[in-house]
């Protein structure tokens, strides 16, 4: 019940914020004739800048949760310092041996399919689709994923793209482990970077580079192609285009939902019961946030597997995107929140600024009309 | 994150709630400080202007950038000064004297007709003509007795804005 109640209280605490942001400005009824005070009472507007200083929906999208502190108790403590012994002596160096064991695996089979069977196209994919799902399973092993997969498994049929909400790469992994998925992801350095050029690429995934907008177009033309082969493996995107906190959605990019396909929602929601899950990228390294995971007792999570969409006629790519956004939300318990992921990495148009200029001029106008 | 709240001593919380004139309880300023450190991402004890318009829902106010004029560069101490006027705790003398502030680009104490004009374009942009805002002006100043060449103090503002219902107050979130 105390649960229950600090949800609805959250949810509360956020709506203000959503609300104020999706119409145009700040909404004033015009009432009576315009005067002096109306002119120089800049306060709503020094109030809303005031409370994007104190708290803003967006910075929350990406503000990493610790797991709550359970052991300032005298009776807690020593258990505690047995889970850290046990974590870190015990689950850690075990955890580190299977992922070990799973590489030595996967490489010494990966190769050897990946030269040798160069004239048998097909069966050279079947195998290199089933290594990589090993190869996630091992990984999902290493942090001991509890995941429970809910509705009907993806098949592979052209014209249909899977579309996620991203917390962290970890979600690749756990969907990869289930069906081999193409997907569109940020090129990473360092390691990741050497696996998404050799082996990743042998699925078919598209790189990119966030910063080149030269890219996007490279990109657009490749998503297309792909979506069109018919034994391509299926595509995943995640169209927020960035890590957010599980707890919210940032608005969804409109590529994938100008291809003309299916799109297949995916909606996966992590219980931070132990570890949290998402990936603050500013803060940490991948290999960091992957220790993390392995040093926690487990990863706890839930994958949904929904409803396939269509464009309905009439609707444009980013109200479906939308459509599809709500669907995801919905099912993963998710706050919407109307900005843009990239605004990590770039500032809002001047368009926003505008509407609320355009909303004050207005009222400012019609109430000068007034006598 | 959740050390950095205790690195804010009992003293430290009271200077704080000195300076801002107990407008925020302990609470408060330890959230707002939390909010600081959030804010600050190199973590160098001030927030630049650039990590204020790092923030979305503030970039996008029309008076984003004369704020930033106030707010570039604040500590601690001086960023929960800057916010006290939003307390609801805080008199309508000391909102309406934030107002002024913005409002007096100089800092001379005196509100010209061009400073009005100023924060005016701020908040209509390019939907109201040049021409038009200055007769707009123009016309409400004169109705309320005042004229184009009128100097006016933080009283006149007090007058003009005290007896209206100002309501400038922003919760800080408490956990």
């Amino acid at each position: 019940m105390s649960k229950l109640n600090t949800s609805s209280s959250e949810f509360d605490l956020d709506r203000p914020n959503i609300e104020d942001y999706l119409p145009s400005g700040t909404i004033q009824e015009p009432c009576g004739k315009l005067r002096l005070r109306d002119l120089l009472d800049i306060s709503p507007t020094l109030t809303e800048a005031a409370g994007a200083i104190i708290d803003d929906s967006f910075t929350r999208c990406f503000k990493s949760n610790p797991p709550e502190p359970w052991n300032w108790n005298v009776y807690l403590f020593p258990l505690w310092c047995l889970g850290v012994v046990v974590r870190y002596g015990f689950l850690f160096p075990l955890r580190v041996l299977v992922l070990t064991l799973g590489w030595i695996v996967f490489l010494s089979c990966y190769f050897p399919v990946h030269t040798l069977l160069k004239g048998n196209e097909k069966l050279r994919k079947k195998l290199e689709r089933g290594l990589v799902e090993l190869i996630c399973s091992f990984f999902v092993a290493s942090w001991t994923g509890v995941i429970k997969y809910h509705g009907p498994r993806p098949s592979m049929r052209p014209k249909q793209v899977f579309v996620a909400n991203h917390t962290s790469m970890i979600d690749f992994i756990v969907l990869e482990q289930m069906t081999a998925f193409a997907v569109i992801m940020q090129k990473h350095p360092g390691w990741v970077g050497l696996l998404q050029s050799t082996i990743l690429d042998s699925l078919g995934c598209i790189w990119f580079h966030r910063s080149e907008s030269k890219d996007r177009e490279i990109v657009a033309r490749k998503l297309r192609e792909h979506v069109e082969g018919a034994d391509n493996n299926p595509l995943l995107i995640f169209p927020e285009g960035t890590c957010v906190n599980n707890h919210y959605t940032v608005m969804f990019k409109k590529g994938a939902f100008e291809l003309g396909c299916t799109v297949c929602p995916i909606a996966i929601k992590y219980n931070k019961i132990f570890v949290d899950a998402f990936w603050n990228s500013r803060k940490q390294s991948f290999t960091t946030h992957l220790l993390q995971l392995m040093t926690s007792w487990a990863v706890v999570c839930d994958v949904w597997y929904l409803e396939p969409q269509n464009l309905k006629p009439g609707e444009t790519p980013i109200e479906f995107a939308e459509r599809v956004r709500d669907i995801i939300s919905v099912r993963a318990g998710l706050k919407k929140v109307p900005w843009d992921g990239y605004l990590k990495y770039s500032r809002p148009s001047p368009k926003h600024r505008e509407r609320k200029q355009q909303s004050f001029a207005e009222t400012v106008l019609l109430r000068l009309e007034e006598k | 994150m959740g050390n950095t709240s205790s690195m804010l001593t009992q003293y430290d919380i009271e200077e704080v709630q000195e300076h801002c004139n107990n407008t925020f309880s302990q609470q408060e300023i330890v959230s707002l400080y939390q909010r600081f450190c959030q804010l600050d991402r190199n973590g160098c004890g001030f927030i630049s202007a650039d990590e204020f318009m790092s923030v979305p829902e503030f970039a996008v106010n029309p008076l984003s950038q004369r704020l930033l004029r106030m707010l570039d560069g604040l500590n601690f101490k001086e960023f929960v000064a800057f916010l006290s006027a939003f307390s609801s705790r805080a008199s309508l003398q000391q909102k309406v004297e934030f107002i002024f502030k913005v409002y007096d680009f100089d800092g001379n104490g005196k509100v010209t007709f061009n400073e009005m004009l100023d924060i005016l374009r701020d908040l209509t942009g390019q939907f109201i003509s040049e021409q038009q805002r200055e007769e707009v002006l123009t016309q409400v100043l004169e109705e309320a007795g005042y004229a184009k060449d009128s100097l006016l103090v933080q009283a006149d503002f007090m007058k003009i804005l005290g007896n209206s219902s100002l309501k400038m107050e922003v919760e800080v979130p408490v956990d």
